[in-house]
């Protein structure tokens, strides 16, 4: 069957079978940045935003998505280039499999509650697990990206 | 110095989150073969009947392989170098499954869904066994895990299979029974430890092809690429020179990619039929079909004299390797060699222990392999024996523990597989680290426990050593190239895997060619490209690998320097290089890095300026913590609140301060996960039920709550820059501290891992029921 997405404010036409998850026709289609993790939603690795809302693509078929707004950390760019810095600054940085992700899941939150406190921030991003940093210097980077009125 | 040891953002995090292309699978080919693997049902059975004719049948299959299309070559995933302290143990396929998850065939299709169906067509008679799936029967048990007859070690490791026994070990210095005999305090307590799953984010993967030389070239993400391509060359019989493994980016490791996993099988398909090939492992098969850490029993006997002093230490170990034998030795070994000379100053000291087979997923390397399991038992029993004392634990270790310029007869006696190398601790800053973890704790005020109307906040404590690289052994080498324009090329075979090794060893050779970091372009590891490294495990790397960079940028510093007296007419002696200008000191005259690189590549007397330096350690130095846990538990429910970790480290020399502290950070809460977090559960079969991230809880972030990570000041002579390894370290002190805290609020002292509310519960309930 054929879908139609926008991705990245592209219009895009594939050709998928019904019961392919979004996570496969992206990889596929070269969408690299989007990564399996778990098969389940329990790690976030292969968050996306759906009408800017951060959802696991590995569970959300891709025949569901007909017309939706798709955004991939390409899509974001310029907000990846101040979070990175401050993963950077805080050497929030290691294997960094999760970063595109995550980049999107706080992407995500700065829309929705730009003033977040660190609780709200943990509890934001819970479904998105890191097994590198132990957390700490990532929370720290996050919030001085979410004061970060540039 | 100005890059070392200075705030150094690692070169490539921006490019990693803006999402490039970077990782084993986005380099897989478009139009691939997909390998997938049935996986045994049952714990032990032999294989007696393949239908595969349906499956053969359907399109879009290429192959179906079983054991009887691989010659019998019996060898070890383990990763390690040549000859492995493994056993030879393991067929690419085999007539037995030893596992539930033991790999029974493979299919090769055209995509994931044909490879799907052709599984589903594939009918398998076995011969069910009775499985052996207790490791402590494991031993002499009737039932022989490997009755097969061509497997072997490659030199003497205790390997007895016919006994179940993958590796098997035994050393004493003194006489332990009569140091004990005349102790005034004696205390003895087993201790059990789980098999921890690595979870590392980005699954096993690997994907291969034949290129336009009609060699084998393979993307895996591995920690290991030399060994990768060494051990396909020997498993499958291809010539050496015709494998190319590449080591992309790769999504975590913690010791569980240094093994092969898929590439085996993918290496064989497409060196078969030509066509690209690739394998993901499902997290399924991460969990149930990969390896996981080895779960020990550790009998701990320790013995005092009526001042407090440390004479005795006897540890018994039994370590379940598994269906497979990856790392038995070595991960035991370290139980004892990176674990018991904490405490040097005992008369005697015995460690000794079998690693027995058992019919579950097998065990290998993984972060701390050994040392935690072995700092658990004994940073435990330290404590149950200074509370039968009634001496503060803290006095107690201050008294017994390792000090600076001393040594322990256990390096000399145990190293890795082999016999050991003697070592003087130049660097070992415990005490300090004791000191300054018990004031950013508040140890003072809160041990052992405030006691409130509902809670109870406690604190514990542990330290650690581990090593820094396998001595005689571990070999990394480093080449470095000068270009026009005045910037290098820095290639290392040494394996990043997303701990921050190409920014370090980027900064060791910056500082040293007194440049900046973007002017040294690394590259790591691709076995056509970059020179020898034994990869990215045993802490290796900053202080092996970055040995090398440093000393292969001192060489091409002393080339240039060669070329600009030429240039400049004087003597080499003559000659100042401040990283951008050499100057004549005699007469003045100078000339750029700039000038000096286009003139030899263009103009005049052209050569390439290149160095290529190896670098093989003499020794180990051991980096140092101490690890303190405060814990706030419910009086009702025993629910444990991991409040704050504080970890004071002596890593020596911080190559980059915020990278080392992630380290320490990472490993610290991997620690606490093996701690109090991750259960392993299997079923009354054999089969593991903790094998997706439903029901195997790694920590999440709202689990943690503060970590406080520095770092004393400590300068090892043989390191680069002063630097000694702290890959490792963090990981090994949470289990026996949060012990220790719990033993602290509650009297209760837990031995099994994880800790959890219920044990404590049980416990509670046990004593009061005695009482």
């Amino acid at each position: 069957m054929k879908i139609n997405l926008r991705i990245n404010g592209q219009s895009r036409q594939f050709l998928i079978e019904p019961n392919e998850y979004l996570l496969d026709v992206l990889r596929k289609n070269d969408y690299l940045s989007v990564r399996r993790g778990c098969d389940n939603t329990s790690c976030g690795v292969c968050t996306v935003l759906i009408d800017n809302k951060p959802v696991p693509s590995c569970s959300v078929l891709a025949a569901r998505c007909e017309n939706k707004e798709i955004t991939t950390v390409e899509g974001i760019e310029k907000e990846v280039e101040k979070l990175a810095k401050y993963f950077g600054e805080l050497g929030a940085d290691q294997c960094g499999y999760c970063n595109p992700s995550m980049a999107l899941t706080v992407y995500s939150l700065k829309l929705e509650n730009k003033n977040a406190n660190i609780e709200e921030v943990k509890e934001y991003l819970v479904g998105n697990l890191c097994r590198c940093t132990g957390y700490v210097a990532q929370h720290e980077a996050i919030m001085k990206y979410l004061g970060d009125e540039s | 110095m100005k890059v070392v040891n200075n705030l150094t953002h690692s070169i490539d995090g921006m490019g990693i989150m803006k999402g490039r292309k970077a990782f084993t699978d986005d380099f897989a080919e478009k139009d691939t073969l997909i390998v997938k693997v049935m996986r045994s049902p049952y714990a032990y059975a032999k294989i007696l009947k393949i239908n595969d004719s349906e499956a053969r049948k359907l399109e879009g299959i290429e192959m179906v392989l079983t054991h009887k299309d691989f010659k019998r070559i019996p060898f070890t995933r383990a990763g390690q170098g040549y000859p492995e302290p493994s056993p030879h143990d393991k067929f690419v396929l085999d007539e037995y499954v030893r596992y539930i998850g033991d790999e029974v065939l493979a299919v090769v299709g055209r995509s994931d869904e044909i490879c799907d169906k052709a599984l589903s067509l594939i009918k398998v008679e076995y011969e069910v066994l009775e499985p052996v799936l207790d490791f402590e029967t494991a031993k002499d048990n009737p039932i022989v895990i490997h009755p097969e007859n061509e497997i072997h070690e490659m030199f003497d490791i205790g390997f007895e299979p016919k006994r179940n026994i993958a590796a098997s070990y035994a050393m004493e210095i003194g006489d332990v029974k009569k140091t004990l005999s005349e102790c005034e305090y004696v205390i003895k307590e087993t201790f059990y430890t789980q098999a921890q799953a690595h979870v590392m984010l980005e699954p096993h993967t690997v994907n291969a092809r034949m290129d336009y030389q009609n060699r084998l070239c393979i993307y895996s993400a591995t920690q290991t690429p030399f060994h990768v391509r060494r051990i396909i060359s020997q498993g499958l019989e291809i010539p050496l020179s015709k494998i190319r493994v590449i080591k992309p980016r790769v999504g975590g490791g913690f010791g569980g990619k240094q093994a092969i996993h898929g590439e085996m099988l993918v290496a064989y398909v497409t060196y078969k039929t030509n066509k690209p090939a690739k394998m993901i492992y499902s997290r399924k098969e991460v969990f149930e079909s990969s390896y996981s850490r080895h779960p020990m029993r550790i009998e701990m006997t320790l013995g005092a004299d009526k001042d407090g002093k440390l004479k005795a230490i006897n540890c018994e170990g039994l370590s379940d390797t598994g269906a497979y034998g990856e790392h038995a030795l070595t991960v035991f070994m370290v139980t004892g060699s990176k674990v018991l000379p904490l405490y040097n100053k005992v008369d005697s000291v015995r460690f000794a222990g079998d690693i027995v087979y058992t019919n579950h997923t097998p065990a290998g390397a993984f972060r701390g392999y050994g040392a935690i399991q072995g700092n658990f038992a004994l940073e435990s029993a330290v404590d149950i024996l200074c509370k039968k004392m009634k001496m503060d634990p803290i006095l107690f270790r201050q008294i017994n523990m390792m000090k600076e310029k001393e040594t322990s007869p256990i390096f000399a006696i145990m190293g890795e597989g082999t016999a050991g190398t003697a070592m003087i601790m130049e660097t070992c800053k415990l005490e300090e680290c004791i000191e300054k973890g018990m004031e950013l704790i508040g140890w003072k005020d809160k041990y052992p426990r405030i006691e409130s109307k509902d809670k109870i906040r406690s604190v514990g404590m542990a330290i650690a050593m581990q090593g820094s690289g396998i001595p005689y052994i571990d070999m990394g080498s480093a080449t470095i190239k000068l270009n026009d324009d005045g910037f290098y090329n820095l290639m290392v075979g040494a394996t990043e895997i997303g701990q921050g090794s190409d920014t370090v060893l980027t900064q060791i050779a910056a500082e040293e060619l007194m440049t900046t970091v973007d002017k040294v372009v690394i590259y790591s590891s691709d076995t056509d490209l970059t020179p020898f490294d034994v990869g990215a495990y045993a802490s290796s790397t900053t202080y092996i690998s970055g040995n090398a960079v440093w000393k292969a940028a001192k060489e091409l510093k002393e080339k240039m320097i060669v070329e600009a007296a030429r240039i400049l007419k004087t003597n080499i002696e003559n000659i100042d290089f401040d990283g951008k200008t050499f100057t004549n000191r005699v007469s003045g005259e100078k000339i750029t890095l700039v000038d000096l690189s286009n003139q030899i590549t263009y103009s005049h007397e052209q050569k390439q300026l290149q160095v290529t330096s190896s670098y093989v350690g003499h020794k180990s130095p051991p980096p140092f913590m101490a690890g303190f846990v405060e814990i706030e538990i419910d009086k009702a429910t025993y629910e444990i609140d991991i409040l704050h970790y504080v970890s004071v480290v002596d890593c020596g020399t911080t190559i980059n301060p915020m990278l080392a502290k992630g380290q320490v950070d990472g490993a610290i809460v991997q620690g606490l996960g093996m701690a109090h977090f991750e259960e392993v559960i299997y079923g009354a079969n054999g089969k593991l039920i903790s094998s997706d991230l439903l029901n195997y809880k790694i920590p999440t972030r709202l689990d943690i709550k503060k970590l406080t990570t520095v770092f004393v000041d400590s300068y090892e002579e043989t390191g680069p820059f002063g630097a000694k390894s702290v890959g490792e370290i963090g990981i090994d002190t949470p289990p026996a501290a949060l012990a220790n805290a719990v033993a602290n609020a509650l009297g209760v002292r837990i031995t099994t891992l994880p800790i959890t509310s219920e044990k404590i519960f049980k416990e509670m309930r046990r004593i009061n029921d005695e009482k």
